[in-house]
């Protein structure tokens, strides 16, 4: 089969049609980094045996602009991002699919380094990518590439994580400092440009919930604070499991720089997304174990104690402030939009 | 974030809280905090339950996306559907409601073309990177983000860029202050009791200390600018305790480190060149309010977007039922609003008090529900 030009080439609507030119495209870009047995079969499904227990399995679309940013690019994102959703149960993920959406007129060079990067993120992860799809639309109908995976995987048995599983007195722990991954966003989009070192925390974070769940099987709620950061996620748990959380915000890590960029946007870090971060709550007589062995993981060795779930005001979370205050810390509502003066 | 940091200091706040703590005398301390930052500063930081219950902060007028009127917003917006213009705005615009449950952000769903922007240069790209269509640039904001306006047409000029205009809705603090210190009290509404306000920050980094003179001499209320940090309003509210005590009233400055008595020469000489007083401009929550905003001079008129596309007022009213006006002018508080909460939510704002996170209500709705 004659080599596509990468270098040179760009999406063709033929790249779609399902004919020779989309099997040179599969072959020479998908198979090539994606290289597993199973995938490589060239059938339209995978099949594969399954253990014993409960599944999980998540889907997610990623669609972000832009498609390469500081500290990844849509391809490792796609890999990590679902890959935390289906492991936030405990599970331990098996397997992931690929779908793309591609627009006419994308360089084939961007492509392969989109592509290049997922496998690697996914032999990283050690999940490999089994089955996938491709579709083109025209020029002017997407945004460079959409990737839709999904990833599923076994629940060790014992455990029983879910949101609306607090209970009162359990210690909050988030793994590390927030709005990294949305603030680098911002940083590089075409309008807002500003020098900074700010890089995406994009990570998988399978590996450390295996040690987490291993040690104390009893986590009661384990979560990825993204769209809507930690604001969103800790009045999801204090709504489904109907408790009050207090949190102390001297106790929340954020980066000086993340800050910063925050404070000349007028944004809040508490809502801007993360995907590298999980939020856990834990019964008070384990967070120390817990935490000491978040603490020794390369993913979570700035995890803190943030707060805790009470008994007063249920479904809603409250902050002590770093001035002395308290405040309630609300969903997100709409976008953030940042201030005039 | 040196110099940020400090102003935050939770030590230092507990030495403010116990200054004013044994200050404060067995009488009422009724505090407007004029702009929308302080507002947001205090909810956001929870500066109002640190202190006696005898200081109470009434939220002002101090939030430009508040105090547009609705008509000036439909009018942009006929215009974005009539002309087929790139509309460039600050971002707090894009939520604003104006009439039949329209705002930008829903224009701009429906396809047409609305710019969000971080500085009024923005728009000068895209003029340039557009050069077949008609840019217009929504100027709003306080005295802050005036001299950024005037840069604009000055810019405009000197590339001889013709496809830029502005839509100038910009206004003025001093003004507006001393609309609520003559509103008259209607029947049956409950008059304000300002005893002090906390007075500009950013606005007044530009315009200087100066312009407030006429509250202590003219009103004999105490005024402090004060800046946008906690500890900077909880300073300046100390302040103000102590001028009421010690029977003083006048101006004084709080925010040393940014703001001085006479302003910002150069950026009020840019607003000089390129901008005229407006006899009269409509805010909501105040009505008509003489010399109290500007528009562009007249042989700058082929970059006012008003001019260029003979754009008329029309004569809406704000929502039913919505009590903007009175929260605006400090005669009642957010959940006082029969609205409040039910219908009107920063999701679905009715009034414009909802929309930016610098607004009463949305501040309050956002932060302030241990206070209700």
């Amino acid at each position: 089969m004659n080599k596509i030009d990468i270098k040179n080439g760009v999406v063709d609507m033929s790249h779609g049609g399902g004919g020779k030119a989309s099997s040179q495209l599969i072959e020479q870009i998908f198979f090539k980094y994606f290289a597993n047995e199973m995938l490589c079969t060239a059938d339209d499904q995978a099949s594969f045996d399954i253990p014993a227990g409960r599944m999980s399995i998540s889907t997610d679309s990623h669609v972000i602009s832009p498609l390469i940013f500081p500290g990844g690019d849509i391809g490792s994102l796609s890999v990590h991002g679902t890959l935390n959703d289906v492991s936030m149960s405990g599970a331990k993920p098996l397997y992931m699919s690929a779908g793309f959406i591609l627009e006419e007129g994308l360089k084939l060079s961007l492509l392969e380094k989109i592509v290049k990067s997922m496998g690697q993120a996914s032999v990283d992860a050690g999940v490999p990518i089994i089955t996938g799809d491709t579709k083109v639309v025209e020029k002017g109908h997407g945004d460079g590439i959409f990737i839709n995976t999904t990833a599923i995987g076994i629940i060790p048995e014992g455990l029983d994580i879910g949101g609306d599983k607090a209970q009162i007195g359990d210690k909050i722990i988030i793994s590390g400092s927030i709005g990294d991954h949305g603030t680098a966003i911002m940083s590089s989009r075409e309008n807002l440009e500003f020098d900074t070192t700010i890089k995406s925390d994009s990570a998988a974070l399978h590996h450390l919930i295996a040690d987490m769940v291993q040690v104390v099987p009893d986590i009661h709620c384990l979560r990825d604070p993204t769209r809507g950061g930690l604001a969103t996620t800790l009045n999801e748990f204090s709504r489904q499991s109907n408790v009050g959380i207090d949190i102390i915000e001297q106790k929340i890590p954020v980066k000086t720089s993340v800050k910063s960029a925050c404070e000349l946007l007028g944004l809040d870090p508490m809502y801007i997304a993360n995907e590298g971060k999980l939020i856990c709550l834990v019964p008070a007589n384990k967070v120390d174990e817990l935490l000491k062995l978040m603490q020794s993981h390369k993913l979570g060795k700035d995890s803190k104690i943030i707060g805790e779930v009470v008994a007063e005001h249920k479904k809603m979370v409250t902050m002590q402030t770093q001035l002395g205050g308290r405040r309630i810390v609300d969903y997100l509502t709409g976008d953030q939009l940042p201030r005039i003066c | 974030m040196k110099y940020i940091e400090e102003f935050r200091d939770n030590k230092l706040a507990k030495v403010i809280t116990a200054n004013i703590k044994k200050e404060c005398q067995d009488r009422q301390y009724n505090i407007m905090e004029f702009c929308g930052g302080h507002t947001h500063a205090i909810f956001r930081y929870g500066v109002q339950n640190l202190m006696p219950d005898n200081v109470k902060y009434i939220h002002g007028p101090g939030c430009p996306v508040c105090v547009l009127p609705i008509n000036r917003l439909d009018s942009i917006i006929d215009l974005i559907k009539q002309e087929n213009v790139i509309l460039c705005t600050y971002g707090d615009m894009l939520r604003v409601p104006g009439s039949d449950k329209n705002s930008l952000m829903k224009i701009k769903a429906a396809g047409f073309d609305i710019k969000m922007v971080y500085s009024a240069m923005d728009a000068l790209k895209i003029a340039t990177e557009n050069p077949n269509k008609e840019v217009v640039f929504f100027g709003i904001g306080f005295e802050t983000t005036t001299p950024p306006t005037a840069v604009l047409i000055k810019m405009a000029k000197q590339l001889k860029i013709k496809n830029l205009s502005i839509y100038c809705n910009h206004v003025l603090t001093p003004s507006a202050m001393q609309s609520i210190l003559d509103m008259k009290v209607e029947k049956g509404e409950t008059p304000v009791m300002i005893d002090g306000f906390l007075g500009p920050s950013h606005v007044s980094s530009i315009i200087g200390t100066t312009p407030y003179e006429f509250v202590p001499k003219k009103y004999h209320k105490p005024i402090v600018i004060a800046g946008f940090e906690p500890l900077d309003v909880m300073q300046s509210t100390l302040m103000i305790i102590r001028q009421l005590n010690e029977g003083r009233c006048e101006v004084e400055n709080e925010y040393t480190r940014v703001v001085k008595k006479e302003g910002n020469k150069k950026a009020q000489q840019l607003v000089a060149k390129y901008l005229d007083l407006r006899g009269t401009f409509a805010w909501r929550g105040l009505g008509y309010v003489k010399n109290s905003a500007l528009k562009i001079k007249d042989e700058y008129s082929q970059y006012d977007a008003e001019k260029k596309f003979n754009m008329t007022e029309s004569n809406t009213d704000d929502i039913k039922g919505c009590e903007c006006a009175a929260v605006l002018r400090g005669l009642i508080s957010p959940p006082e609003c029969k609205l409040y909460k039910k219908i009107c939510t920063p999701e679905n704002p009715m009034g414009a008090c909802m929309v930016s996170s610098e607004g009463a209500c949305a501040a309050h709705y956002s932060y302030g529900g241990l206070l209700e």
